[in-house]
This record gives C-alpha cells, structure tokens and sequence, in this order.
C-alpha cells in the first residue's frame, strides 16, 4: 500500500515551467523611490503634465499610508528603496514601432512561453499585447482592432494619444488614494493595457495581454484601463509569467474596468507569476486591485481568475453595481501549494436596483500552502431587489496545508436576496481509490478530481483558456508518484 | 485464477482476516457470505488494493501474478474489477470521462486500441440500454447526486464496460429494490462467461435467487468457516449463522 499523503506531496511538488531568464540589455533605472524617480519615469515616457501631477499627489499620499495587515498572510516587511521602480529591454529608438523593431530575443522569450508575437502565428482571432518589465513590447491587430473602432494599445501609448480617455477615467474606479498598493502603483506604474470599445460595437476578437518580469530586483506596477462604452462588448484575458529568482519580488497592479449601459467586459487571469520554491524562498509578491463599476443600466462585469503562481497573493477583484439591474460576477481558482499563501476573494458592491451578483470561489490548498477566501457582499440601502450567490468551496490535499473562508455581508436593503454557501472537503483517499480502482494512475486520478473541482469556473473561460487552464492546473500538480 | 492461501489482515492493531483460504477458477460465480463484521467487505478491499489495511501474512495469486504486490490501477488493468459497497461522488468529474479513461488504460494494457468519443459512446449506449439507465447518466459527475439504487447500477455499467476477468461485487445487492436488483442481477448474469469469474459478497441469500452461485463460502470472525453449494446459502437464509458458529466452535 502506498502512503497517500507522499504521493500527492509528490504530485503536487511539479516544478516551475517558466522560470527562464532573458539575457538581454536593459535599461533599469536605479533602485529607490523619490519624486525624481517619479518626474524620469514620467519623461522616458513623454507623458502630459496631468499625468506627472496625478503620479506625484498619489506619491505624496502613499507616503502618509500604511501597508494594510488585515489579510490572512505573513509578509516579511518590504524595503521599497531596494526596488527599481523601472526597467526596458534597451533599443536604438525609444520603443519599438513595429515587430520588425522588437529585439528577436524577447520574441524568442515570448514563443517559449507559448505566446508567439507575429500574428500570422497567433491563434486567429486573438490580439495580444505583450508587456515586458515595465514596458509594452508589441501590440498585434492593432489594424484589424482600429478598422471596428477599438483602440487596444499599451497604455504609454494611451497616455500620449489618448489623454482625454485617460483624464476622464483613470482612478474613476480605483482612486489613486484607495489603498497602499494601489497608491503605489498609481505614483509609479509603467505600462500595461488600455482598451476603449465604442458604442454598439462587439470587439470583433479575444484581447489579451501577457505579462513578463524579467529583470533582478524590479517591481512591476501595470496599470490597465478597459472601457466598454453603451452597448459593447469586450473580452480580455491576462497571462502572468516571471523567471525563477531567490528573492521576492513585488508585482502591484491596478486594473479598472468601466462599463457603461447595456455594455459587457468579460475579464479572465490566468496567473501564473514564479511561486518560490519548495521552502518559499523567492516568487512574486502578487498584491492586486482590480475593480469594475457597471456604470451604466444591464451592464455586466464578469471576473474570471486562475490563480495558480505567485508566492503571495493578495487580490479581490470587484464590481461595482452602481446601474439598474447589471450584474457582476466573479469565478475563481486558486490554488496554495508549498508555501504559496493566497488571500483572494470579491467584493460586490450593490448600489443600483435590482442589481445581482454571483461568486464561485474554489480554493485548493497543497503542501503547506495556505488559502483564504475573503469576500464582502455589500448591499446599499438604494439596492431594491438586488440579489446574491456566493459558493465557496475548499479542496484539501493533504494534512499541513490550511483553507480559510471569510464572508462579509453587510445588507441595508431588507429586500435583498443573499445565498451563502461553503463547503471544505479533502481529496478524498476513497476518490482516489475509486478512480484507480478502474485503472487511472494516481496523477491521473489527482488531476480529474481537482479538474472536476474548478469545473464550474473552468467554463467560464474562454475556449482557448479553458484548456490552457486546466494544462496549467495538472502541470502545478503533477510530477513522479511515490 | 484466483488463489488466495492463508491470508492474514488486519487495520491498525484490530486483525479482521484471520487465515483464509479461497480458490476461484474462470468461470465460476462464488458467494462470500457472513454476518455483519465478518470481514466480507475488507476481503474485498483487502484484493482491490485499498489502503490502510495491512497483510501481515498469507499470498494471493492472481493469473499467476503476487497481486498483493500490485498498485490497485496495475490490478484494474489487469482485469481485476471491485463493484463498490459505497460508490463515492466525484463533483464536477463526468461519468463517460472517469469511465473511458479507465477504459482506454485497460485497453492499453490488453494491447488493444485506444477508443475514441464515438466509438466508446457507441460501446456505452449499448451497455446502459442492458442495465436500463437513462443516457443523461453520462454527462453527470460521477455518482454525484445519485439515488443508491442508481449508484449500484452505475458500478455494474462500469463492470460491463470494462469487461473484467475477475469481478468481486461488495454488497451490490444492499439498498436496492425489487426491481433495481432484478435490474443489476441481469447485468451480472450477462457478463457471466466461461473465462470470466465472479466473486459476489452480500450478507443476504436475496440476490442469490436471481444470480445462481456455484460456489457458496460462509465467512465469520475473519474465517471462513464452510463451503457449499447454492444449497448452503438457503439454509443459511433458513437458519440464520449461529449455527455455523457454533458447530465450528464445537470443532
């Protein structure tokens, strides 16, 4: 008979596929954060004054601020000095103006990593924009995008030819003074998406952004903005890699989704940022604010993430239902494996009459990983009819790891609707029994048992993701048995 | 096929087998019958490799091969299948995926091809008409919200799909009604072959009026204590065990 217990220990110990390093120049600004810091990163993107006074209130602001310590989380204290706040793969111009121009390294990084540039390569039908370090190296479709109205391009770029779009809705959802990371990242982010879709138009392909931390000692601090005007349709997906390194390093992004009347976002993550080692050293601290507002009547906002990297994460994408009866949603994997620690969850805020929201939340807890679900369904008193489902449920995969589950409520409509339901369970040693019993392997039989677990948030995905998600899923747990 | 010689076994410090001796040969359909507690069910699991028990003597040969020494996937691939006392649910895990998966790895093992979507749901359909299930039970999680009588006709699905050597039934019987019984004792009889034995467990004669054993075993206190055949079983429903006890016993 074998010992279970090591078995999955063994399954789950499959090591880190991405964790490659591109050798390659750049142009990293020293460690340190100062206001001069903030005015050079401001120049090398030759931004607007608005934009320099906004980076520097949010600077002065985070100054007064305290890192938040309510999360369940151990985080060793963070010397933001010992950060370099900016990093580019170094070229001849300032940026490269088309693929033809991107040093063939970083396109070779990119292939390896499954996401190939040229767009004759790419999956039809899937634009991508690809951010490396602090910058974005290549946006593809762009024509194919502007032809239908749809302006998807890095977010430097947003700022210098977009700066009314930019004026009006940057910090709308997330307000540069709304909490310590937040403010940090909007004093001192680099680049990252920006999607604006024009009434009535449904964004004719996927948009996707992946993101790559290349160099030592670098933070990443992205900043994306998507924008579904009146009766539009986008769908966008961000993939996360970074290479393996013994230190921690910072990855503080700030997305702000706006939908406005009968429009609809569909936002899926796949994370899957370097998660440390077996001991914990090294991995990417993943500390994120993400937030939509359905501004507008029947909009919807619809979260979907798969968490599996990261040495911590601390993340609670959120929708804001401030229109008549939209609906927000929020569909989540998260899997702790090893030390990996991950505090996740989604706050609804309900605002709008007859406003509804859903959250699937499933957490699979390995190794000595810890997970917590945190969650907050705020119901205002101006919320007529709104309605919620939570489902939260906690998969165990053996006796060190831990699942924690905190739901807030806080209802000031007494006509809400509000449904709350938990479960935890362990990978049962008698479903693992069955599934051999009709001569699947053990790795075979983890990997449909934990697939079946996120089935509900796996087809919420995109088709293309759907089974990138659930490779990833069986490659974070998979590896020689006994 | 199946010799099992002195087997010992036992959970933690609690021995349940306590030396038995069992020869099943292709072909022949046993009953392993005995009170609560007998050790019926740990045999069983004891042959399908479940953990947590510990052999702490005794052999058991299966086609010539030490099966205790076997992984329980390499004994399922083998042939050796265990009809579930208690099935358990699997959420979210289609019922086709779990069974053509386990499928395809016997079949590879058997040297045969792998079959593809179309031909395993052509295999399946034809199965499902025979234990009278509804197609929708495809396309549920595994045992996942199922009825106890759907559960047990679930496993003998997965059994004549899987086409075993060697089938040992734990309890199937229990939980089932008239009809449900008559239902899963007609799967049972149709895969009844000459190369093909059965080794049903139940603590009732019930099922047995439907599945016709050759071999009748009676099992208490980890022994077993008699060997007959289908006559034994009625007497047993007749007089209940005590007096097997007792006689043995007396012995």
């Amino acid at each position: 008979m074998t010992d279970t217990n090591q078995d999955l220990d063994a399954i789950v110990g499959q090591k880190y596929r991405h964790g490659f390093v591109t050798d390659i120049e750049s142009d990293t600004v020293p460690p340190g954060l100062d206001e001069d810091v903030i005015r050079l990163i401001s120049r090398k993107k030759g931004e607007p004054q608005f934009m320099l006074d906004w980076r520097l209130r949010s600077y002065r602001h985070w100054l007064s601020m305290q890192p938040p310590d309510w999360a369940q989380l151990s985080i060793a204290p963070m010397d933001y000095q010992a950060i370099s706040y900016y990093s580019a793969p170094r070229s001849k111009t300032d940026g490269p103006k088309s693929l033809d121009e991107v040093d063939p390294k970083l396109l070779a990084t990119y292939e390896k990593l499954g996401v190939p540039l040229h767009e004759r390569a790419r999956l039809a039908g899937v634009a991508v924009d690809a951010v490396f370090d602090s910058v974005s190296v290549a946006t593809t479709f762009k024509g194919r995008l502007a032809k239908a109205g749809v302006i998807f391009c890095p977010f430097s770029d947003a700022v210098r030819e977009h700066p009314e779009l930019i004026e009006r809705y940057l910090g709308s959802v997330v307000p540069y003074t709304d909490n310590y990371f937040a403010t940090l990242n909007s004093a001192v982010f680099t680049d990252g998406s920006f999607v604006y879709v024009p009434k009535g138009v449904r964004c004719p392909m996927e948009l996707s952004t992946y993101f790559r931390i290349n160099e030592a000692k670098t933070g990443q601090f992205e900043r994306t903005l998507i924008i579904a005007d009146e009766g539009s349709h986008v769908s966008y997906l961000e993939g996360c890699t970074a290479p393996m390194r013994d230190e921690n390093q910072l990855h503080a992004a700030v997305v702000e989704l706006v939908a406005m009347a009968n429009a609809e976002i569909k936002y899926s993550t796949v994370q899957n940022w370097y998660p440390g080692d077996e001991e914990g050293r090294g991995g990417i601290y993943n500390f994120v604010t993400k937030r939509g507002e359905c501004r507008g009547a029947d909009s919807r906002i619809s979260w979907t993430q798969v968490e599996t990297g990261s040495a911590i994460t601390w993340k609670y994408p959120s929708c804001v239902l401030t229109g008549d009866n939209s609906v927000g949603e929020f569909y989540s994997v998260a899997l702790a494996n090893h030390r990996q620690q991950a505090d996740t969850g989604t706050k609804m805020i309900h605002i709008g009459r007859n406003t509804r929201s859903t959250i699937v939340s499933k957490g699979i807890s390995a190794g000595r990983g810890q997970n917590t679900y945190r969650g907050l369904v705020k119901i205002l008193p101006s919320a007529e009819g709104a309605r919620n489902h939570t489902q939260c449920d906690s998969l165990l995969m053996g006796d060190r790891c831990g699942a924690h589950t905190f739901p807030y409520m806080e209802i000031r409509n007494p006509g809400a609707v509000v449904e709350h339901e938990a479960t935890t369970s362990k990978i049962g040693d008698d479903q693992l029994f069955y599934c051999r019993s009709r001569g699947l392997s053990e790795e075979d039989a983890v990997n449909i048992i934990v697939n079946g677990f996120c089935k509900a948030v796996f087809k919420e995905l995109p088709m293309e993701f759907a089974v990138e998600a659930q490779n990833l899923m069986s490659v974070s747990l998979e590896g020689a048995v006994g | 096929m199946l010799k099992i010689r002195d087997l010992h076994a036992r959970i933690g410090e609690r021995e349940i087998l306590k030396g038995i001796d069992l020869e099943v040969r292709p072909g022949e359909v046993h009953a392993i019958m005995g009170p609560n507690g007998s050790g019926k069910s740990t045999l069983a699991s004891v042959l399908a490799g479940r953990a947590g028990y510990e052999v702490t003597r005794g052999t058991v040969e299966y086609l010539g091969r030490d099966l205790l020494a076997m992984e329980p996937e390499d004994r399922a691939r083998a042939g050796l299948f265990l009809a579930f006392q208690y099935p358990v649910e699997i959420p979210g895990v289609n019922n086709a995926y779990l069974l053509k998966a386990g499928l395809n790895a016997v079949r590879k093992q058997r040297g045969e091809p792998e079959l593809d979507a179309f031909e395993f749901l052509a295999l399946v359909r034809d199965k499902m008409k025979l234990m009278q299930m509804d197609e929708s039970f495809l396309s549920r999680g595994v045992n996942e919200g199922f009825s106890g009588g759907e559960k047990k006709r679930n496993e003998i699905l997965q059994m004549a799909v899987l086409e075993p050597r060697l089938a040992l039934l734990d309890e199937t019987d229990s939980g089932l009604d008239i009809d449900a019984l008559r239902v899963v004792a007609n799967g049972v009889n149709s895969l009844r072959s000459p190369d093909r034995a059965i080794v049903l467990v139940t603590h009732y004669q019930r099922l047995l009026d439907y599945i016709a054993p050759d071999v009748v075993h009676v099992l208490s206190g980890g022994r077993i204590l008699r060997t007959g055949d289908r006559t034994l079983a009625l007497e047993l429903e007749r007089r209940g065990y005590d007096w097997i006890r007792e006689e043995a016993g007396a012995a």
